[in-house]
């Protein structure tokens, strides 16, 4: 296993990068209506790596689309760097958990990771070193001039990590984005996100529904309860850095905090 | 050798009937001496004679013209009204019943009130072949455009990517299979109608020339036209497929992909 390189756990005063209060989230209206979100509030802090976990169907996915300005919430709210998001911050950038359907198939490697630039006033030369930059980071360098569906489901997530990179957001959520790839290829991924988060300092919201994966890569984990779906606890992870596929899940800290969270979990 | 000896029998599948059909032809019309099949040797002499070059200009171009700017017409103003249906809810529901009204009326039927309107002029040819094969690319068009994955659409949003970047590299790629299979629809549409049109009511083109042979009893003559028009028909699908075959390499590619996975 790769060793990875992340920050020291983020102190306390750590400037806020991410603040939702009092989040809510109804579907529909009168005697149809369907709470998804019911009051959620947490914080997440500049550089840190949160991970936000629950059982399916809690309403995370919901939660990526308040967060990412893709869906209004019906109460309460969620700020970055202070200001309410009604939209999609340019500061945000979103991983989605399908690669095969939100890498366009008929652009090139490298046409996909430069099309979101192109409106944000960059530079073609910039473009180009930040698409390198990228890619290399995630280890496609070889494979700019290819067209996604000509790549591994694996290394099609690397390609959309790759242009949420480029995008330099200062955050990166990630909606489940290793939940369809085989395990060898998902421990490789998770390892990929340590090292960029390092390399990018940039602050992660990573939603997932595999706790291990939740402990192994969070410095806090969220663990949300279900319908309506409420923050059950947030427990900070304070293993050792840099983490290891098999030294870290070794350790009995790293158990003991799986057994906690799938203990909330299984509570609903 | 191998790919040569196999390309060469898969050209010697595609060939063999037209080939049997053209020596059967020349053979049968030398000796059968009707009066409405003439000679395949003849026809070849006055499609020569015709169309190269003595009438290319005076009505062969003329046809190709007309079909050209109407088709032409009929694609932009076709994608243009899909996209803006299928992406304005308003204008698809105020404009959907009189699109699926006027696609079912036979184009042939409004050349009379053509021919009223705007006379017998290449104007008039040009405005009936845009007008019938305008909806089959505007359906396919608001089809594709619509049936498009929503994932994308976040994609876009997420990404901010807008205007004409969002226009030319996510919406009408993504509905490019769909459009084009209506390009081809209207293709087929526009040609038909350009030789009726010209059939109907005028005085150049292949279509008139043709008509008129038969009218006159130029039998050879008409054959002749027949033959053009069934090459060019033919041409014309194939420099389509051609095209569209290059536009959509990513749409076969990824779908063998997909089934050798």
């Amino acid at each position: 296993m790769t060793e990875v390189v992340t920050e020291p756990n983020v102190p306390q005063q750590a400037e806020r990068r991410l603040t939702i209060e009092g989040l809510c989230k109804t579907y529909g209206s009168g005697s149809n209506a369907k709470t998804v979100l019911d009051g959620l509030t947490f914080d997440v802090n500049a550089g840190e790596f949160v991970c936000i976990v629950g059982p399916s169907g809690a309403g995370k996915t919901t939660l990526l689309k308040c967060l990412s300005g893709l869906l209004p919430p019906t109460s309460g709210r969620a700020c970055l760097d202070g200001e309410a998001i009604t939209g999609p911050p340019e500061k945000l950038a979103l991983v989605f958990q399908e690669y095969t359907r939100s890498l366009m198939p008929w652009l090139t490697v490298e046409k996909n990771i430069t099309l979101p630039l192109r409106n944000k006033g960059v530079s073609k030369r910039e473009r180009g070193e930040r698409t390198r930059e990228a890619l290399e980071a995630v280890s496609l360098a070889d494979s700019r001039r290819h067209y996604p569906w000509q790549l591994s489901g694996g290394m099609q997530q690397r390609v959309a990590i790759a242009r949420a990179l480029a995008y330099q957001p200062e955050v990166l959520v990630m909606d489940e984005p290793f939940a369809s790839v085989d395990a060898q290829t998902r421990f490789e991924l998770e390892d990929l996100a340590q090292r960029v988060r390092a390399q990018f300092g940039v602050t992660v919201v990573f939603v997932t529904h595999d706790i291990d994966e939740a402990v192994y890569l969070a410095d806090r984990v969220v663990v949300l309860g279900s319908s309506p779906c409420r923050v059950r606890e947030i427990i900070p992870v304070n293993l050792a850095a840099p983490r290891d596929q098999v030294r870290t899940k070794a350790d009995p800290a790293f158990t003991e905090l799986r057994s906690r969270v799938f203990e909330l979990i299984r509570k609903g | 050798m191998k790919a040569v000896s196999t390309r060469l029998r898969s050209l010697a599948v595609e060939l063999w009937l037209p080939v049997l059909v053209v020596v059967v032809w020349w053979f049968w019309s030398g000796s059968a001496g009707l009066q409405f099949y003439p000679p395949l040797s003849e026809i070849l002499v006055r499609f020569q004679e015709m169309w190269l070059f003595d009438q290319f200009v005076s009505d062969v171009l003329p046809s190709l013209r007309n079909l050209l700017v109407g088709y032409t017409l009929a694609a932009l103003v076709g994608i243009a009204c899909g996209v803006i249906m299928a992406q304005l809810p308003i204008a698809r529901r105020a404009l959907e019943p009189i699109v699926h009204f006027l696609r079912s009326v036979p184009p042939v039927a409004l050349v009379p009130l053509a021919i009223l309107l705007l006379g017998f002029g290449p104007g008039m040819k040009m405005t009936i072949i845009a007008f019938s094969a305008v909806f089959a690319t505007l359906i396919a068009t608001l089809d594709g455009v619509r049936a498009a994955d929503p994932v994308l659409a976040e994609v876009t949003r997420v990404y901010r990517i807008s205007g004409r970047d969002r226009l030319l590299r996510v919406t009408l790629p993504a509905a490019a299979p769909q459009i084009l299979g209506g390009l081809q629809v209207s293709l087929v549409i526009a040609f038909v109608v350009m030789i009726t049109s010209e059939m109907l009511a005028s005085t150049e083109g292949i279509g008139y020339l043709t008509i008129l042979a038969q009218q006159t009893f130029a039998i050879t003559d008409m054959w002749a036209g027949m033959l053009l028009l069934g090459l060019l028909g033919y041409l014309f699908n194939r420099l389509f497929t051609l095209a569209e075959r290059r536009i959509l390499h990513w749409h076969t590619g990824m779908r063998e992909q997909a089934k050798t996975a």
